[in-house]
């Protein structure tokens, strides 16, 4: 170790890795796992979810699952819960679709309209 | 950089080990991968957690869901449901007894109680065996702050001022201590880590070595600083395989990040640690009988003084310390003195951490601040006395400590005021008794322990310890004498004043208080050849 500057870069690097432990008010990213999303393909919604949010280096995000909300037909379901905003419900949200909504309603806060089914 | 949407805390201290989280970890990991979730869900192995009597406990983030017991057998359900589907497995939750609350978040105030965390601040949060996860949460800012801002008078000034005491049993105030060794003049210094916790019923540093052994690396290494030292000892019991073998990797992570060896930050101070194994003897736990122990002695006390503070390991100064006292020594530094004070009492500062165990509802590793009284800790974190039962007695701090009665429940639990009620707070452990339990029995139980113990180095402890062993006995099987409680007083206070060493002077506290709080019992037990709990036999 030589100096303060290198303990604060990995302090830095490692709070990134541990940031879902901690309690905060963190941009959530909610897939429904129930059987039906499942069936439907949110594992693969799910994987595209991670794959996307580690390529930007997002770590204010966390990703949860929900059970079957009741719509089954829309499924793969995700919520995007933004801190002080109203929940904002995608459906039938592919892989390709997943990707699209972290670039432009994750990160730039544009809700993309066409997906949604339901808000608040 | 690895990205995870979940991370499972598998508890890894030795309670949880014990209990079988070992089998539980390694389902979880091959369930997961069953499940293809192993790129999405970090198992982490974890240091106590606290609630040791639910052992095995995981925790689920980022929701925080606390699960225990975990069986394996819970395992598939937890990653099926919990993991892949995102429901949260309700029958599995851990609850504390008696209400049967569930612990919703390891951190929330409704679990944690009256409980403030600074020496275990790290434990159950982060990997041990991570010194990136310690680094995370301001580890070793402390000593970089030290080595490159402060003279070590100054951190020698800031530990007395924070008014922190050893942990260890004795309360000799640390800052003092480093100054006495950093005043001696030497051509070489050294620290020592006492990590010989051989109270039984005591776990405590065991727990803090297995969750955070890189605290007690900074907390070295600062005191070295502090007195001129360039060489450390931990010092740890031979038994305690988990805290060995945590420490050591945590001692090749610091050297591998330059974090001991030479030249640390860029200052030109060079700190570097070696472990030592203790043997088990219970008397090495004494400074001078470990320090015996390290240069390859017998593990036999030394008559003090001199102290270790200015001839101990091969007649150099050296600072001893205890595990907890060494933990608290990041914090301080970082949040300075005022911040330390606002913990605890006038005159203890600071937290104690304690392992709470025997009639009590819940069982485990708790902290909290300095002059608490029995009555918090046995009743709004311990969950009170199980099975309807009285609470009769809590004994302070392993075999050697004190004994309180009911009638202490209010007294303050600080070194001085446990002092002044004629009892001690000693090392950590709790135990606690309800009133099924026969005093005499008891005593006669602790006293075989330190007959054992004894290293028959000196008459009063040697000799002492076994008569009070043979008259207690005595009274135990019924052919007690009238002048056996003035007899066993005399022969305890004259190996308290007598003895060269802590065992011999420590020995007969619980006995002196035993005889003082609950007399009758003895007198029972003579006078009338009954026990008045009808549980010893007699």
């Amino acid at each position: 170790m030589k100096s303060l500057e290198e303990l604060e870069r990995i302090k830095k690097e490692a709070q990134a890795m541990t940031k879902l432990r901690e309690d905060k008010e963190n941009t959530k990213i909610v897939v429904g796992m129930g059987t039906c999303g499942i069936a439907a393909g949110a594992r693969e919604t799910l994987a595209a979810i991670m794959d996307e949010l580690a390529k930007r280096n997002l770590q204010d995000v966390v990703v949860t699952q929900t059970g079957c909300v009741g719509l089954c037909e829309q499924e793969p379901i995700v919520d995007i819960v933004k801190p002080g905003k109203p929940k904002v419900t995608y459906g039938r949200v592919t892989g390709e679709r997943a990707r699209q909504i972290i670039a432009s309603h994750v990160v730039n806060d544009r809700v993309v309209g066409e997906w949604v089914i339901a808000t608040g | 950089m690895e990205f995870y949407r979940s991370h499972v805390l598998v508890c890894g201290g030795t309670p949880c080990v014990l209990g079988g989280c070992k089998a539980v970890r390694d389902a979880l990991i091959g369930e997961i991968h069953r499940q293809g979730l192993s790129r999405e869900i970090k198992v982490v192995e974890t240091g106590c957690l606290g609630p040791c009597d639910l052992g095995p406990v995981i925790v689920v983030y980022p929701e925080g869901t606390f699960y225990g017991p975990v069986k394996v057998e819970d395992v598939p359900l937890i990653v099926e449901e919990h993991l892949l589907k995102g429901r949260v497995v309700d029958r599995l939750i851990a609850r504390e007894r008696p209400a049967e609350k569930e612990i919703v978040k390891y951190e929330a105030p409704s679990y944690l109680g009256p409980q403030k965390r600074i020496v275990l601040r790290n434990c159950g949060l982060i990997d041990p065996e991570s010194v990136e996860e310690y680094i995370g949460r301001d580890g070793y800012a402390a000593l970089g702050r030290c080595l490159s801002q402060m003279k070590p008078g100054e951190v020698i000034d800031l530990v007395k001022r924070s008014g922190l005491v050893g942990r260890g049993g004795a309360a000799f105030p640390t800052g003092l201590k480093w100054e006495f060794t950093a005043k001696a003049d030497a051509d070489q210094k050294y620290i020592l880590c006492n990590a010989d916790e051989g109270e039984p019923g005591t776990f405590k540093d065991r727990l803090i070595l297995e969750g955070d052994p890189h605290s007690i690396i900074e907390g070295m290494a600062i005191a070295g600083y502090a007195v001129g030292a360039d060489k450390g000892f931990v010092y740890i019991r031979g038994e305690y395989v988990i805290s060995i073998e945590r420490m050591q990797k945590a001692i090749d992570q610091a050297r591998r990040l330059g974090l001991l060896g030479e030249n640390i930050f860029g200052s030109g101070f060079g700190f570097d640690i070696e472990i030592r194994k203790g043997a088990g003897a219970y008397v090495c736990g004494e400074e001078t009988a470990l320090i015996e122990s390290i240069e390859g002695g017998r593990g036999e006390p030394r008559i003090k003084p001199p102290y270790p503070g200015t001839h101990g390991l091969w007649g150099k100064p050296t600072v001893v310390n205890n595990v907890e006292t060494l933990a608290n020594i990041p914090p301080i530094i970082l949040n300075g003195p005022e911040w330390f004070r606002g913990f605890g009492t006038e005159r203890c500062p600071g937290t104690k951490v304690f392992t709470l165990t025997g009639d009590i509802n819940n069982k485990g590793l708790i902290e909290v601040p300095m002059g608490i009284t029995l009555r918090q800790v046995i009743y709004e974190i311990g969950g009170g006395i199980p099975g309807g039962r009285e609470f009769k007695m809590a004994q302070t701090g392993g075999t050697s400590g004190g004994c309180l009665p009911r009638e202490l429940l209010d007294v303050p639990m600080d070194y001085f005021s446990l002092a002044e009620a004629g009892s001690a707070l000693g090392s950590g452990a709790l135990l606690i008794m309800d009133d099924s339990h026969c005093i005499v029995d008891i005593a006669r139980c602790f006293m075989k322990f330190f007959r054992h113990e004894s290293c028959g180095k000196c008459t009063p402890c040697r000799e002492g310890t076994d008569r009070l062993y043979e008259i207690m006995d005595m009274v135990s099987s019924g052919r007690g004498r009238a002048q056996d409680i003035d007899l066993m007083t005399e022969l305890a206070q004259v190996m308290q004043r007598a003895s060269l060493c802590g065992l011999g002077q420590a020995a007969p506290v619980p006995v002196l208080t035993m005889l003082k709080y609950f007399r009758d019992e003895f007198e029972a037990h003579i006078a009338d050849r009954t026990c008045p709990t009808g549980t010893c036999g007699l």
